[in-house]
């Protein structure tokens, strides 16, 4: 499966399997989401349970808060994550904080989904990459799979996780691996070991990193794309690094990062978002404080730069193979 | 009705086609993969950026929508340069880092194609705000789809104009669909119009391919606006030809729907037809307009694909004041 088909059947199977689960958001009925994402569920659910809405992100996310404490399980899209700043205070005021506030009486278990990320030839309100935002709020879990295997499982974790879930899709993602050569066609999902995905239940628990491949001389710590172009990168460097793809921003499992770290004493983060607070601040910030005394290298960060995402030049701010593999050579130099 | 000059018709006709030629053209070359990016085109509402900004001056300010290549052209925009900022170049209105969806020209009241949509009506408000603050006589205009109608921005926006009395137009395009979405689906209410009265303003609908239609209500809009009278609505009818984006399945549309279009709705032909049957202008001098338009469209087009891209230092300038 694709990545769009496999969360596509992620919702299929929780539409059919929790009567309280429902889809919307703009053009996801009808139409099937501009990426295809929610294609024929509408038809096959019924307007009642896979509809669309206005265009009016702030009326969908607060549509779903309120139908989330009054017992249902709504799914929302976001058509792309730039457009969601609109529901920002229903997410930061309302949906995060629910179950504080009320001292656990009530909370919302919405799950929004929501496309990310750059290399689509987007310019800046259809790449950006907010991981970083959300994962500071504290009351929201956010997550973003890199491949269909886990964007299916996750999905499913999401939608029956009663805290609510800002669930990341790299769009560029959806019908392809990409390695992060613009010169290069996506790969296939078809032709990778995490694009067998089970037709039916099946969970990937959130907050869990993954070694992606296992190595003994540099860790690499990333996300969605990324993940792909550090695995790219590293074959081309020639080194054995060990590389996780984080899938959890919030909760973080810094276990998993910190026994590779210390394992390995060198450590590169990648991701596509700005540099400056974005996640891979706090990536950093959490492995040194694990892993100070076994570092043999400062912790290095390649990610796009402090600009927004522009519409010339997107290979020169996307943190492609070429960036991932002269900071790998960097850090190994360091005696 | 108002009867127009030889100047003015000419210069409508020519805005129209210099829309409709751009687009057309940025369509056959988008699907050749020679435009990057993603783009919305204008064509079948040629007339409604036409008919409103040709009231304005360059300190009139709009804003605009992803849809936003019209409203450019209408309000003066270089078109040469238009096309290098969908070509990624250096020279282009906004040094490439815009693209279709963000172009911009403050020289010319172009406040921007903004792909958040509803996003533009706010920044119109504050333009008019700045116009009554300083006493100036300029006004502004919210140009957005039916789609947007729906964000709580307009709303807000609507009543702020209204609330503050503000000189600004609501140029409402309702070209029949949100995005993929059908208005008989995403409006509530009755229709535009009643829903914008309803904020205490006047509100009228005139059919979006007939210019002189839009013209004469826009002229209203913008005369009453500029004398102090407040904002005003005016809600322009006129279906796309073209998806919501280019590469659109267009599978919530009858196909037969926009062949219709072409024939009985396109508002150069109706334009052209009116002005030569009333003698006002000849078929000769409508003709040279095409012509030169096409001419203009053909260099700009070539100009683009030639011309140099930004230099790698150029991707992180424009930041902030410092960088």
């Amino acid at each position: 499966m694709t990545m769009a088909q496999a969360l596509n059947s992620a919702m299929d199977v929780m539409l059919a399997r929790d009567p309280n689960v429902l889809i919307f958001g703009e053009d996801v009925g009808y139409f099937g989401g501009v990426f295809r994402v929610t294609e024929g569920l509408q038809k096959k659910y019924g307007r009642n349970r896979v509809f669309d809405t206005p265009i009016a992100e702030g009326g969908i996310v607060a549509a779903a808060i309120g139908m989330g404490v009054n017992g249902l399980r709504p799914v929302v899209e976001i058509q792309f994550c730039d457009y969601i700043h609109p529901a920002f205070d229903q997410l930061v005021s309302e949906l995060s904080r629910l179950r504080y506030r009320s001292g656990g009486q009530f909370w919302s278990p919405v799950t929004v989904r929501t496309p990310c990320g750059g290399g689509i030839h987007g310019g800046q309100t259809h790449s950006q990459s907010p991981e970083a935002v959300y994962a500071h709020v504290c009351g929201l879990k956010t997550v973003m799979p890199s491949n269909p295997y886990d964007a299916k499982g996750m999905l499913i974790s999401a939608i029956e996780d009663d805290d609510p879930v800002i669930f990341l899709e790299p769009k560029r993602l959806y019908n392809g691996p990409f390695a992060g050569d613009p010169e290069q066609q996506s790969g296939r999902w078809d032709a990778h070991p995490k694009g067998e995905v089970p037709d039916g239940y099946y969970t990937v628990p959130l907050g869990q990193a993954e070694v992606v491949v296992p190595g003994d001389e540099l860790t690499i710590v990333g996300y969605g794309t990324l993940v792909h172009v550090a695995v790219a990168a590293a074959r081309e460097a020639g080194v054995c690094a060990e590389i996780i793809d984080v899938r959890s921003m919030m909760p973080l499992d810094i276990d998993t990062l910190a026994a590779s770290v210390k394992k390995n004493g060198r450590c590169l983060i990648v991701h596509e978002a700005t540099r400056t607070c974005g996640y891979g601040a706090e990536l950093s910030a959490q492995i040194q404080e694990a892993c100070f005394w076994s570092l043999k290298a400062p912790i290095e960060r390649v990610t796009g730069w402090d600009t927004p995402y522009p519409h010339a030049q997107e290979w020169e701010y996307f943190p492609g193979k070429k960036r991932v593999l002269e900071a790998i050579r960097r850090i190994m130099e360091i005696a | 009705m108002v009867e127009l000059s030889q100047t003015v018709l000419l210069k409508a006709y020519r805005l129209m086609r210099t829309i409709r030629e751009f687009e057309s053209r940025v369509a056959v070359e988008f699907e050749a993969g020679t435009v990057p990016g993603f783009t919305h085109l204008y064509l079948g509402q040629e007339a409604i950026a036409t008919g409103v900004c040709m009231h304005l001056t360059d300190a009139d300010a709009i804003s605009s929508t992803h849809r936003g290549h019209g409203h450019c052209i209408a309000k003066g925009c270089d078109v040469k340069k238009m096309m290098l900022e969908l070509y990624c170049k250096r020279d282009g209105l906004c040094k490439g880092k815009g693209g279709s969806m963000h172009i911009a020209d403050i020289s010319k009241g172009m406040l921007g194609a903004n792909a958040i949509v509803g996003a533009g009506a706010p920044l119109a408000v504050g333009a008019a705000l700045t116009a009554r603050t300083l006493g100036t006589p300029n006004v502004a205009v919210a140009f957005g789809g039916d789609g947007a109608t729906n964000q709580g921005t307009v709303f807000e926006s609507m009543n702020f104009a209204v609330v503050l009395r503000l000189p600004l137009i609501f140029a409402v395009e309702n070209n029949g669909y949100g995005e993929h979405t059908g208005i008989s689906y995403h409006l509530g209410a009755k229709d535009l119009v009643t829903r914008s009265a309803a904020f205490g303003m006047p509100a009228e609908e005139v059919d979006g391919t007939d210019f002189f239609a839009v013209y004469e209500a826009a002229g209203r809009a913008v005369a009453r606006a500029r004398a102090g009278g407040g904002p005003s609505t005016v809600v322009s009818v006129a279906a796309r030809w073209r998806g919501h984006f280019e590469g659109d399945p267009q599978t919530y549309r009858d196909l037969a729907e926009i062949k219709e279009l072409r024939k009985h709705k396109d508002c150069l032909k109706k334009f052209r037809q009116r002005v030569i049957a009333d003698g006002s202008l000849k078929a000769e001098q409508l003709d040279a307009i095409d012509a030169e338009v096409a001419q203009l469209i053909d260099a700009a087009v070539n100009e683009a694909k030639a011309a140099p891209p930004p230099a790698p230092e150029d991707l992180t300038t424009d930041v902030y004041v410092s960088y």
